[in-house]
Formats: C-alpha cells, sequence, structure tokens
C-alpha cells in the first residue's frame, strides 16, 4: 500500500462535460474532474445518482452520447490524449487495453448470441488467432471467472443464465484480451448480498493473478475496504474528495464523506433490541442545470458557512495522499 | 363479544399463515406437465404493530410469499389468517374489504405507475377506485398523505417520471396509505436506491408504521440490513423457511448454512474494515 | 419440435374451417349459375333441371361439401361450371402467371428495402434518413388503384413497355430469349406498381425495428468492447431487429398469391385475381372455391413458414421451454 512506485496508466485533467440534449436545459455532468490511476491499482469512485461517476466511466473511452460535449480537458492514457485520437485508434484500445463493464449484466450481452460467441467476439476484433485458439481460450476465460463447465456455460444463451453468471460472462468478456485497465460501473448493485462478494473477491484475484487496474465505480462504500487502494468522491459532477481508503473511512474530511461513511456502518453495529434510525443527509441531492458558483453540496451541509454560498471552494491538500475541496480546511 | 374475547383477540398474531403451498404447472395441452413448487408449508406469524423480514437470495420463493399474502395470486394450499379471516381461498368479490387492509410496495416503483399520470393522480387512485368519496375529497386526502410522507405540494401536478428514484419510492408508500391499510407488504422496496435514500426511506417506513400502527412484511435479500428494521426474521431457501425468531437470536447463533450466509457480506465487510483500520477500528 | 407440430395442426384445422366457410358464403349468395338460363325463354325448363342435376346443384349442402372435400383430398377440386374444364388446371395456369408477378415483386421489395432501411436507421436524421422518410411516406398515403393507373397512364403515353396481358401475339414464334424479354417486358408496369406501393410499409417496419435495436445497452457494451460498426450493425443489431420484419415477411408470403387481385385487373395480367373475379361474378361455385383456397392455402404456409424462420432465427424462442434456472 505505501510507497508502491508504480508507473502511471491513466491521467484525467480537469475534465469537463456537459450534455446538450434537443428541447432541455443544459446538464453540467462533469465538472474539472482530475484522476490518476497507477497500474494495477484499484481506485473507487464513490457517488450517489447523478454525481457524474457514470459520465466519467464512460468519457473515458469516449462513449457518451452525441449531445455530450467535452468543454475542457484531458486523459491521458499511456502518453495519447483519448479525447484527440481518431475513432480507429481508439476502437484499439476498447476492450484491449481498457474495457468497461457496464451496470446490468442481462442488458448487456446479446441476446441471440451464444454467450461463448460474444466473448471470442472480442477476440476477434483484437488479436489475430484462428477459430479453434479463440474457442480453447474462451473456455480458459471461463474458467477463470468461475465456471465449472465452461463447455456448457459456451453454447449457453445469456436468458439461459442466472443473473450472477451473466455477470461473470460480462466479466471474461472485459479481461478476454487481458487489459491494463478495467473500468466497472456498479458492479455489484443489480446482485444479491451473497452474490456480491463472490463477484467482488473475482475481480481481487484478477487484480493479482492479471495485475490488470480496476477503476470501480459505485455508491455503495461497503466494497472497498480490503479491495481498492485510494477512493475519490464525487458529488454533483466534481470530485470532493479522494485519499486511500483508509484515510476516507478513518477520517473522511468531506462532510459528504462523512456522511456515507456513517451511513455505511450500518453493517457494523450488532443487534439493538430497538429498531434503528440511519442518519439521514438533509435535503434533495442536487440540480445538475444550476451553473452559478457556490459549493454544491452547501444546501445539505450541516457544517455550511456563509463563504460556501457564493464561491466554488477549491481543492486542497490534506497530506499527500489526501485532497479535498471544502471552505473547512482553507482556501 | 364480552371482554374475555377482546383481550384473546389483542394477543393474536395479526397476520398468520399456515403451510402456504403454490404451485406452478408448465406445459399444457400437447406437452407433459411439470409441476414445480415454488413454495411448501410456509408457517408465519406477525404480531400487530410489528414487522417480520422475510429473506433468501434470489429464487427462494420469497416473492411468491409475497403475492400469495397479498392474494395477487391464489394458493393452493394453506391458511392466511388475517384478523379473523382466512383469506387463502376466498373469491375475488370478497376479498374486497381486505384489499385496502393489505397494501404492497415492489422495487423500483415506477414499473408500477403509470407515466401518464401526475404524482397527485397516482395517489388518489386508489381512493377513486374504491369509491371513498368525490373526486375533491380523495384528491384531498392524497395531498395530506402526500405532504406526510415528504412530498411537496407544489410537486403534486407534476409526471411521475420527473420525480428522482427516493421520491417515486415516497410516491409508492403514499399510494399505499391512502387506503388506511393495516398490513404493508415491502417486496425489495429498498433496492436500487443509493444509500442516502435508502436512509430516507427507512426512516420514513418507521416513522409511518408508528404513526399509523401499521404491521410490516418484508421481503429482501439483504439479511444485515432487515437486521436494523425487523422484529422477527425468517430465513427461505429453496420455497421453505429453513429458519426463522427473533432477529437477535438469528444474528448471535445463526445455525442453518443458508442463513450464515446471508450474514456473510456483514462479516466480511466487518473484518474488512478492523484489517484496514488495524485492530482498534 | 413440440411447438412446431402444435403450429401444423393449428394450421391444417384452420384450412378446414376456411373451406367450410367458403363453401357456405358462396351457397348464400343470391341467385346460382342457372338463373339467367332459366330466363333464357329458349331453354326448357326440364333441361335446366336436368343440367342442375348433372352438376350435382340439387344434394342438400352437406353432401355436396362432403363430396368435395372427398375429391380435394384426392387432388380434384372439381369442375368448372362456366368454363365448362376441371378446376385445377384452371386455377393452376392462372396461380403460375401471379406467383411469377409476386414472386418477383416481393423478392425486389425485401431486397430494396431490408439494406435501405438498416442504412437510413443508421443514419437516423441525417439527409438520407429524411429524403426516405418523405418519399416513404407519399407512398403509403396514395392508394394502389391511383399508383396502378398512373403507371399505366405513363406506359400507354411514353410506349417505353408494351401493356397488357403477358404475351404478346405471335408468342410461339420467338426464340427462348426473345419469350423471356417479352414476358420480362410486360411484367414491367404491374411488377412497378406492386414494389412501389409495399415498399414503404416494409422499410418502415424494418427501419423502426433496427433503430429500436441500435439503442438498446448490449449494442453500446459492444461497442466499448472495440467491435467494429460493421461488425455491430450485422452480427449484433439485425439478427435482434430481424424478430418483427420475419412476421412482416411472413405476411408477405401469406399474400403472394391474393395481394395483385387489383393489379392484375387493371394492368390486364393473366393471373389468378381476374380469374377468380370472373368467377364470382358468374357464381361459379367450385372454381371460386378451389381460388379462395388455394389462397389460403398460401395464406397459412407464409404464416407457417414466418414461424420456422422465428425458430431458427431467436434462440430464445427455441430454449424458452427449458430455462436453466
Amino acid at each position: 500500500m505505501a510507497g508502491d512506485l508504480s508507473e502511471e496508466l491513466l491521467r484525467v485533467v480537469n475534465l469537463t462535460i456537459t450534455y446538450s440534449p434537443p428541447a432541455s436545459a443544459p446538464v453540467r455532468a462533469l465538472r474539472d474532474a482530475s484522476l490518476k490511476i497507477n497500474e494495477s491499482e484499484v481506485i473507487g469512485i464513490l457517488g450517489e445518482s447523478g454525481c457524474g461517476k457514470s459520465t466519467l466511466a464512460s468519457a473515458i473511452l469516449r462513449l457518451l452520447p452525441s449531445y455530450a460535449h467535452n468543454d475542457t480537458g484531458s486523459i491521458v492514457f499511456r502518453g495519447s490524449d483519448l479525447l484527440t485520437m481518431t475513432e480507429a485508434d481508439l476502437r484499439k484500445v476498447r476492450g484491449r487495453a481498457i474495457s468497461l463493464i457496464s451496470q446490468d449484466p442481462a442488458l448487456c450481452l446479446n441476446p441471440v448470441m451464444k454467450v461463448g460467441d460474444q466473448i471470442a467476439e472480442v477476440l476477434r476484433a483484437h488479436l489475430a488467432i484462428g477459430k479453434g485458439e479463440r474457442r480453447r481460450r474462451v473456455e480458459e476465460l471461463l474458467q477463470a471467472v468461475g465456471f465449472e463447465q465452461p463447455r456448457q456455460i459456451y453454447s449457453a444463451y445469456p436468458h439461459q443464465l442466472s443473473g450472477g453468471q451473466r455477470q461473470r460472462v460480462v466479466i471474461a468478456q472485459a479481461i478476454a484480451c487481458d487489459p491494463a485497465l478495467v473500468i466497472a460501473d456498479e458492479p455489484t448493485s443489480k446482485l444479491d448480498a451473497a452474490l456480491q462478494a463472490e463477484i467482488l473477491s473475482l475481480l481481487s484475484e484478477i487484480r493479482k493473478r492479471r495485475g490488470t487496474a480496476f477503476l470501480v465505480i459505485t455508491h455503495d462504500p461497503t466494497i472497498f475496504p480490503g479491495f481498492a487502494d485510494r477512493i475519490a468522491v464525487m458529488y454533483a459532477g466534481g470530485i470532493v474528495e479522494a485519499g486511500t481508503t483508509e484515510d476516507i473511512f478513518r477520517k473522511p474530511l468531506h462532510p459528504y464523506t462523512q456522511a456515507l461513511v456513517r451511513l455505511s456502518e450500518r453493517y457494523l453495529t450488532n443487534s439493538g433490541e430497538t429498531k434503528m434510525r440511519f442518519p439521514m443527509i438533509d435535503g434533495e441531492p442536487s440540480d445538475s442545470t444550476r451553473v452559478n458558483p457556490g459549493c454544491r453540496f452547501e444546501p445539505r451541509c450541516v457544517d455550511r458557512m456563509h463563504v460556501c454560498i457564493d464561491s466554488d471552494p477549491q481543492e486542497v491538500t490534506h497530506n499527500p495522499s489526501h485532497r479535498v475541496s471544502c471552505f473547512k480546511y482553507g482556501k | 363479544m364480552g371482554s374475555d374475547a377482546r383481550v384473546a383477540k389483542s394477543a393474536q398474531p395479526f397476520l398468520r399463515v399456515r403451510s402456504l403451498t403454490k404451485r406452478y404447472v408448465r406445459g399444457g395441452v400437447l406437452q407433459k406437465r411439470i409441476h414445480v413448487d415454488a413454495v411448501r408449508g410456509i408457517d408465519l406469524e406477525i404480531p400487530a404493530c410489528k414487522t417480520l423480514a422475510l429473506v433468501g437470495s434470489s429464487g427462494s420463493g420469497k416473492s411468491t410469499v409475497a403475492r400469495c399474502v397479498t392474494r395477487l395470486e391464489r394458493p393452493d394450499a394453506g391458511e392466511i389468517w388475517v384478523g379473523g379471516t382466512d383469506i387463502a381461498g376466498l373469491a375475488n368479490r370478497a376479498l374486497l374489504t381486505f384489499r385496502a387492509a393489505i397494501q404492497m410496495i415492489c422495487q423500483d416503483a415506477v414499473t408500477s405507475m403509470n407515466p401518464r399520470f401526475s404524482a397527485a393522480e397516482t395517489v388518489e387512485e386508489p381512493l377513486l377506485i374504491q369509491r371513498r368519496g368525490a373526486a375533491k375529497q380523495c384528491r384531498q386526502s392524497a395531498l395530506e398523505i402526500m405532504s406526510e410522507v415528504g412530498v411537496s405540494a407544489d410537486w403534486a401536478n407534476r409526471s411521475v417520471m420527473e420525480f428522482s428514484g427516493g421520491q417515486r419510492q415516497r410516491l409508492a408508500i403514499a399510494r399505499a396509505l391512502v387506503l388506511q391499510p393495516k398490513l404493508l407488504v415491502l417486496d425489495e422496496a429498498l433496492s436500487g436506491l443509493d444509500l442516502s435514500t435508502e436512509a430516507e426511506i427507512i426512516n420514513l417506513l418507521l416513522d409511518v408504521q408508528a404513526a399509523h400502527s401499521l404491521t410490516y412484511l418484508f421481503i429482501s435479500h439483504d439479511l444485515p440490513l432487515m437486521a436494523r428494521l425487523a422484529d422477527t426474521i425468517a430465513v427461505m431457501c429453496n420455497g421453505t423457511i429453513v429458519e426463522q425468531g427473533p432477529k437477535s437470536q438469528l444474528l448471535s447463533n445463526p445455525s442453518h448454512p443458508e442463513t450464515k450466509s446471508l450474514l456473510l457480506p456483514a462479516k466480511i465487510f466487518q473484518k474488512k474494515y478492523a484489517e484496514m483500520l488495524g485492530v482498534s477500528g | 419440435m413440440k411447438y412446431l407440430l402444435r403450429r401444423l395442426l393449428r394450421a391444417a384445422l384452420l384450412l378446414i374451417g376456411v373451406s367450410a366457410l367458403c363453401f357456405l358464403f358462396t351457397e348464400m349468395a343470391p341467385g346460382s349459375f342457372f338463373d339467367e338460363m332459366r330466363l333464357n325463354p329458349q331453354i326448357s325448363p326440364e333441361t335446366v333441371t336436368a343440367l342442375r342435376a348433372r352438376y350435382g346443384l340439387d344434394q342438400p349442402l352437406i353432401v355436396r361439401y362432403s363430396r368435395w372435400m372427398a375429391s380435394v383430398v384426392r387432388g380434384d377440386f372439381g369442375y368448372s361450371i362456366a368454363y365448362n374444364s376441371p378446376v385445377a388446371p384452371l386455377l393452376w395456369t392462372r396461380a403460375k402467371n401471379t406467383l411469377l408477378l409476386t414472386g418477383t415483386a416481393t423478392f425486389l421489395v425485401w431486397l430494396i428495402a431490408v439494406p435501405l432501411a438498416a442504412w437510413t436507421a443508421a443514419s437516423h436524421g441525417r439527409w438520407l434518413d429524411k429524403a426516405a422518410a418523405v418519399v416513404s411516406s407519399v407512398l403509403i398515403s396514395v392508394p394502389e388503384i391511383v399508383i396502378a393507373i398512373a403507371l399505366l397512364a405513363l406506359a400507354v403515353r411514353t410506349r417505353l413497355v408494351p401493356v397488357g396481358g403477358m404475351r404478346s401475339l405471335g408468342f410461339q414464334e420467338f426464340s427462348t430469349w426473345g419469350q423471356i424479354q417479352d414476358i420480362a417486358q410486360r411484367m414491367v408496369l404491374p411488377t412497378a406498381v406492386l414494389v412501389l406501393s409495399s415498399i414503404a410499409v416494409v422499410e418502415r417496419h424494418v427501419r423502426a425495428s433496427v433503430l429500436e435495436v441500435l439503442q438498446m445497452p448490449y449494442i453500446q457494451a459492444a461497442r466499448g468492447l472495440g467491435i467494429s460498426r460493421t461488425r455491430l450493425l450485422f452480427r449484433y443489431a439485425l439478427p435482434v431487429a430481424a424478430n418483427p420484419a420475419i412476421s412482416l415477411f411472413g405476411f408477405s408470403l401469406a399474400t403472394l398469391l391474393s395481394g395483385s387481385l387489383l393489379v392484375e385487373v387493371v394492368t390486364g395480367w393473366p393471373g389468378l385475381g381476374p380469374l377468380i373475379l370472373d368467377a364470382t361474378l358468374s357464381r361459379d361455385l367450385l372454381l371460386v372455391i378451389g381460388g379462395v383456397l388455394l389462397s389460403a392455402l398460401f395464406m397459412v404456409a407464409g404464416n407457417f413458414i414466418a414461424d420456422v424462420l422465428l425458430l431458427a432465427f431467436d434462440p430464445r424462442i427455441r430454449t424458452g421451454e427449458s430455462h436453466a434456472n
């Protein structure tokens, strides 16, 4: 954990993205987001609906809808800016160097193609290997993600598999070409609690065996301990705090992070006799069409001050591994 | 009815299910009929104003139990005692009074709402269907309940599609409360919500339960979460209840492997959390 | 398999039902072939009665129907009173002509419509899509008869193609190539009418289906894994978009014999249409029923073929009865 001198893999610099859908007010989905991922690192992005985390995930591989524009910023991957790459070069990155696992595995698989063939398609798109070799690799992959009968699963269709099995197939697709980075958007949200643990341990194992870096996006902080190295907390399109997992859980700085960490402790308390109320965050999620300055979290913040209403907080480095954007800590 | 009977009645559980069984049949005229037991011999009891959590993984049959208790489906065998009546075998006409007394809230409320309705129309609909008064009265009652659950009055005429996930769940609760039910069946009503929204809805449900003296039947796959809300917990696996009892007992001393596996995520988190922060946590 | 057998059984029952209904309806129509004869003072009533007896028209309904069903199964469709010849060969020659026409038209329609639909769906919102939308709106709004008459007028004025009938005079003397040319030329007009009147509907349906599929999350997911655009369209989108298109195709097949009546009558193509029309007007019972039954056969076969195709193309239907869960 400490002092790993690994190479930088991906760097997002001051990324700002605005959605301008026809017949609607424009929405600033991402504001000045900056992030760094090193080789074999697991970075978690923690945030709730509408905070821009899925936008960030899709933006890295430029999979946003046509009405999304990046106003400023760059995404540097192994030296090249992904935002200015040609479509042809980008296609070589997708699925090969960087993979994306989307939210609902039931919806992300081709319903009329055998799952084995779908994994083979990814191999076919990037590697020049023959059909027999492809088949062999797919069966290897299926075994690697935990299937005991890879042959049977190869010929199955998505609707014949359970939710957990589908998620494993999607993971197999993502790691087929041994990418350096896998972006997992809410990998466990649609699963039962028991399956969540299995999938997380599978991802951990993949990281250990193949040295793959992960960018895990979720609203549930309880999956991070023991898995993520660093966490960035997002609210209303911006990163409000970033640090090691230990920093975030042991000493959360931003009021929003503090509230989330308190909520995640729902698994820690043992049963009392009375039913316990949950610690809440007042107010509604923020309105992303708002364009005037001022801290986005201010309406719901328990520690809000006058300065929070008029100006945006700048990022403060609390200690080398821990940054936060909050007036409580200066500037 | 003398005072003896009244005392006996208050000691009676509000909902009592005995030997509930539901089968599904596949196949028809030209195919061999295969019987699948979704749910077999279910026994459970909920005292008035208490909460029972029915937990299990996907496919364990817990949603089937929910649908049978609310009589959206007719059980093949068994009894469902609500107050003093067995509703398991009642015909649709006789069920009308019970439909108001037992309401259900599902996961992802939006799929159970007409996208063309406004918030107020959604909430007043049950009153209009059951003919509980003139249109104006129904609208008034709906608005009252909506403000109780925290939906602001200026949003009353907005389409339900404009609401966020948590707000829609509030509307679903309002709609369920408007008929003044006695039992609320919550089928994965907290799944898929953000943590903070989940917390809000849980707090709302606790408040509402106290204010309206409601009995809750909670269906979920998240046992550790249910432990904070329920009085008793029943664990289902493959169509039967494998362990049942007061929550403190189940949490401190689980006996069935299924219970243990449902408690696993919490245990793993506790362990990892402790590891991460050093033993002192 | 059982699925197909059930469909087959249903198809057979349908055919029996259709034939019975046909028989019944034609009976209920006022007047018979011989009414005109009776009005003719030169023919004696006894001759009429004798003729009626000879053609079996004085037997009760059930008897006539069962006798006819028995012979149909043997391949004998009965005897046409008007043409004084067996029904089956009459029907068959005409049906062949119709099939040539509609077969070519259907082939052309689908050949043009499917790629066009895929292309316009992929270039959604741009000028090609908009232009195609305007053209298809016009074609849908204009009734088939107007298209037929308009093209007919055009052909007569410009003399680009010969009009009327299937073969020119002196057809027998042409070489084989000459014969083919002749028929082909005369086919241009009716085929054009058929294609123009049905292509817009097919194109719109397929386009809507492809458009819907392109929005689905799994297409985006595959794109995110680096699958190329063409592969996405053909291996990921079209097979799923094919479902509604296959049903529509089945419908096209079903109307192969019955959909061209109007065009044939207007352009003078000697097909099944004009034959049935005449037969109906002259109460030539067995000819009418034979024709309708043949059309019904095609209709049922077309739908059945659509079912088979759906089964072949959509694994969800194939394996729907055996879930792993």
